[in-house]
């Protein structure tokens, strides 16, 4: 049991991690739903319920024609997906970790993005696909990449990243019943790490930020893994004296807009973090559509922190220096704080 | 193979008549087309399939509306095949609001639903993983439903046409994989980038039945698509057929062709399918010439129709461009 002020209403809350909230969410929707399917390689029990367990328990229970262990065929998963889409089901396909996304790119943008528009409307692709990634575990160049800014870029198809499990559970539920496709990527430790999730949660919407802390000196915007990174800084921060709101973005396309521009409206100044590369990143469209819109009222220049041109390495001691880590949030934002 | 041939299924004299209509829709629709960009009404990407009209024709016979067709670039001729209405699909050509996408995919992505022509897509090789996911969705609503995944020989080098033949025979779905081999890919010689000589060896690969059919015979093509469509319908799973064949007008609309040489060209047009058949109907006393002509002459109404209904159509409206990137409106 958590209350946050005394007047809120008693929310009954389980701890649970990302990873038992995802099962919950698609126990919960395959149940409600019988047109919600699952698909990837090893995801049925038979195979041990994919790679982290998040689908442990769902071929016993619905049946393997509708969790589907698949061979290792990228292309072929999203494939099917597809055409279940269209042939009125919801599928939700895992592709193992995000860089295995590169092998079925065609499927995913050249077709399930772009197949409603092309037919003028008439093709529904409600499809989700599962997809893990993150730094932080030394598996190095090909298994740990964030390539959310290659799906941005792409008409068409949602990118969610959550945060907490309470997020996942609900963003999981809208996702499965979009009438469009939305991939959503597991970021690292976000699967692991309990946290408080009320009991019954219900769908999130996608496409909204959560102001997870208010503050008046700078916002600081970030998502997925890289924010228990940044509500360390934000700790720090605090006892330093500065006053940072907090927003966790959950959805990167299409990115709430409103929510960013009000805060960093409110506070004056914005700085935002993620494990992305730096180079053409999202923080790259997001400073740029915060400074056309309020420009001249910002106090400094939006900051960006991200990873740095390289492919993720493999000794710890780069890893973590190719993590944005908490000392650089803090002097970045004790920075553009000192601006004005 | 053996079991097609001593069980070969024949078309009657019905059928024989309405694989026929179907050719010559495709072939008027086509020489239509090819006239229409030539005087400069329409400015499109042009794929002519003047050469395959048995293959889709054969096959469509043997389909019911809601089986399903996952097609290509070179796919008009396999939509006519399926009796897609003529006005929507001249409208689409033309870039117009009434197209059966409204104008926003072209003569390399049509879309019609209606008579099963679910995705046409520009990427070689992409049919074949969608139409399984057509074929999982039969299987799951318990339908009779069978999807044909056309492509061509080139597309038969693509990693996701042996991924999408190892699911689908992993997961027996109901799907016929239809290669319209017509010996080139783009200007690349079939033995020039294919390592078997006949690409229906590959379904021993995937351990499904595959049978090379002679592309210009609709006969044969019916003889064997009916066995595939039946094995799909029975719940055994998917084949592949190679359906051999030659494209005469070249690759794209206004292609050199100097990838052929004069005599192989001369050599296919002798082995026209369209004129050879005809001759066969009023041989085998199916069908006058008169009966023949008078067909032929309502088809061509019915494209002529078509192109002037396409050309009085309005252009889409740029607000367009905000709809259908999801299924709301995208604000301005
Ligand atoms: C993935 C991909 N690579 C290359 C191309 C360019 N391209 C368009 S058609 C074509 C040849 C395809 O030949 P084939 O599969 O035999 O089909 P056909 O045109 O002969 O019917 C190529 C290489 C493409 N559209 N997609």
């Amino acid at each position: 049991m958590s209350t946050d002020t005394l007047d809120a209403p008693v929310v009954e809350t389980v701890k649970m991690n990302g990873l038992q909230a995802i099962n919950a969410a698609l126990m919960e929707a395959m149940e409600a739903d019988p047109k919600v399917l699952v698909l990837g390689e090893d995801i049925a029990d038979n195979e041990g319920g994919g790679v982290v367990g998040v689908t442990r328990g769902l071929s016993t229970k619905f049946g393997t024609m509708r969790v589907r262990s698949t061979p290792i065929s990228e292309q072929a998963i999203i494939g099917a997906a597809i055409g279940a889409a269209m042939g009125g089901y919801k599928p939700v396909a895992e592709i193992m970790l995000m860089n295995f996304t590169t092998v079925a790119m065609d499927m995913i943008v050249n077709h399930a993005a772009k197949l409603r528009f092309m037919s003028g409307g008439q093709s529904q692709v409600p499809m989700v696909i599962r997809t893990l990634t993150g730094a932080g575990n030394q598996t190095a160049g090909q298994h740990a990449d964030f390539y959310e800014a290659w799906f941005c870029h792409t008409a068409g198809i949602k990118v969610v990243i959550p945060w907490t499990p309470a997020d996942f559970k609900g963003l999981y539920l809208s996702a499965i019943q979009d009438p469009d496709p939305v991939i959503i990527v597991e970021s690292g430790k976000t699967l692991f790490v309990p946290m408080d999730v009320p009991v019954g949660q219900g769908p999130i919407p996608l496409g909204k930020a959560n102001v997870v802390a208010p503050g008046s000196d700078i916002t600081i915007v970030s998502y997925g893994q890289m924010m228990f990174t940044v509500m360390q800084a934000y700790e720090e921060l605090t006892k330093a004296g500065v006053s940072v709101e907090v927003v966790d973005l959950r959805t990167i396309s299409p990115w709430d807009k409103e929510t960013v521009l009000a805060s960093a409206g409110k506070t004056g100044r914005l700085l935002v973090v993620h494990e992305a590369g730096r180079n053409f990143g999202p923080g790259a469209e997001i400073a740029a559509t915060v400074q056309e819109a309020l420009f001249g009222k910002l106090k400094a220049p939006v900051g960006r922190l991200g990873a740095p041109y390289c492919s993720v390495p493999f000794a710890k001691k780069l890893e973590d220096a190719f993590l944005v880590q908490p000392p650089e949030i803090i002097a970045e934002a004790q920075r553009l704080v000192a601006m004005g | 193979m053996s079991e097609i041939l001593e069980n070969r299924a024949t078309p009657d004299a019905k059928t024989q008549l309405d694989i026929y209509r179907r050719m010559i829709r495709i072939e008027r629709n086509d020489d239509a087309t090819r006239t229409q960009i030539r005087r400069g009404r329409i400015t499109a990407p042009y794929y002519s399939a003047r050469g395959q009209e048995c293959i889709p024709s054969a096959i469509s016979v043997l389909l019911n509306n809601d089986d399903k067709i996952c097609t290509i670039y070179r796919g008009i001729h396999d939509m006519v095949a399926k009796d897609m209405p003529l006005r929507p699909l001249w409208a689409e050509i033309c870039g117009r609001v009434d197209g059966t996408c409204k104008g926003k995919g072209g003569p390399m992505h049509l879309t019609h639903p209606e008579t099963g022509v679910m995705v046409t897509t520009g990427i070689v090789g992409s049919s074949m993983p969608i139409a399984n996911g057509f074929g999982w969705a039969a299987l799951l609503d318990g339908t009779k439903q069978v999807t044909v995944a056309y492509f061509g020989d080139g597309a038969s080098n693509i990693g996701a046409f042996h991924e999408a033949l190892n699911l689908a025979s992993v997961w027996k779905l109901p799907v016929i994989f239809v290669c319209q081999n017509n010996g080139f890919a783009e200007h690349t010689r079939y033995e020039n980038g294919t390592s078997v000589d006949q690409i229906s060896k590959r379904a021993i690969g995937y351990g499904m039945p595959g049978y090379t059919v002679d592309g210009n015979d609709p006969v044969d093509v019916y003889a064997h698509a009916h066995a595939a469509i039946a094995r799909a319908r029975a719940g055994e799973g998917p084949t592949l057929l190679e359906c051999k064949t030659f494209r005469f007008m070249g690759h794209v609309f206004g292609d050199a062709d100097g990838y052929m040489t004069k005599e192989e060209k001369a050599e296919a047009m002798a082995k026209d399918p369209l004129p050879i058949y005809r001759q066969k109907l009023i041989d085998d006393g199916i069908a006058t010439a008169e009966e023949l002509d008078a067909l032929t002459a309502k088809i061509e109404a019915e494209v002529n129709d078509a192109i002037e209904f396409a050309m009085a159509c309005e252009y889409p409206s740029d607000d367009e461009l905000r709809r259908d990137v999801f299924a709301e409106e995208i604000p301005a």
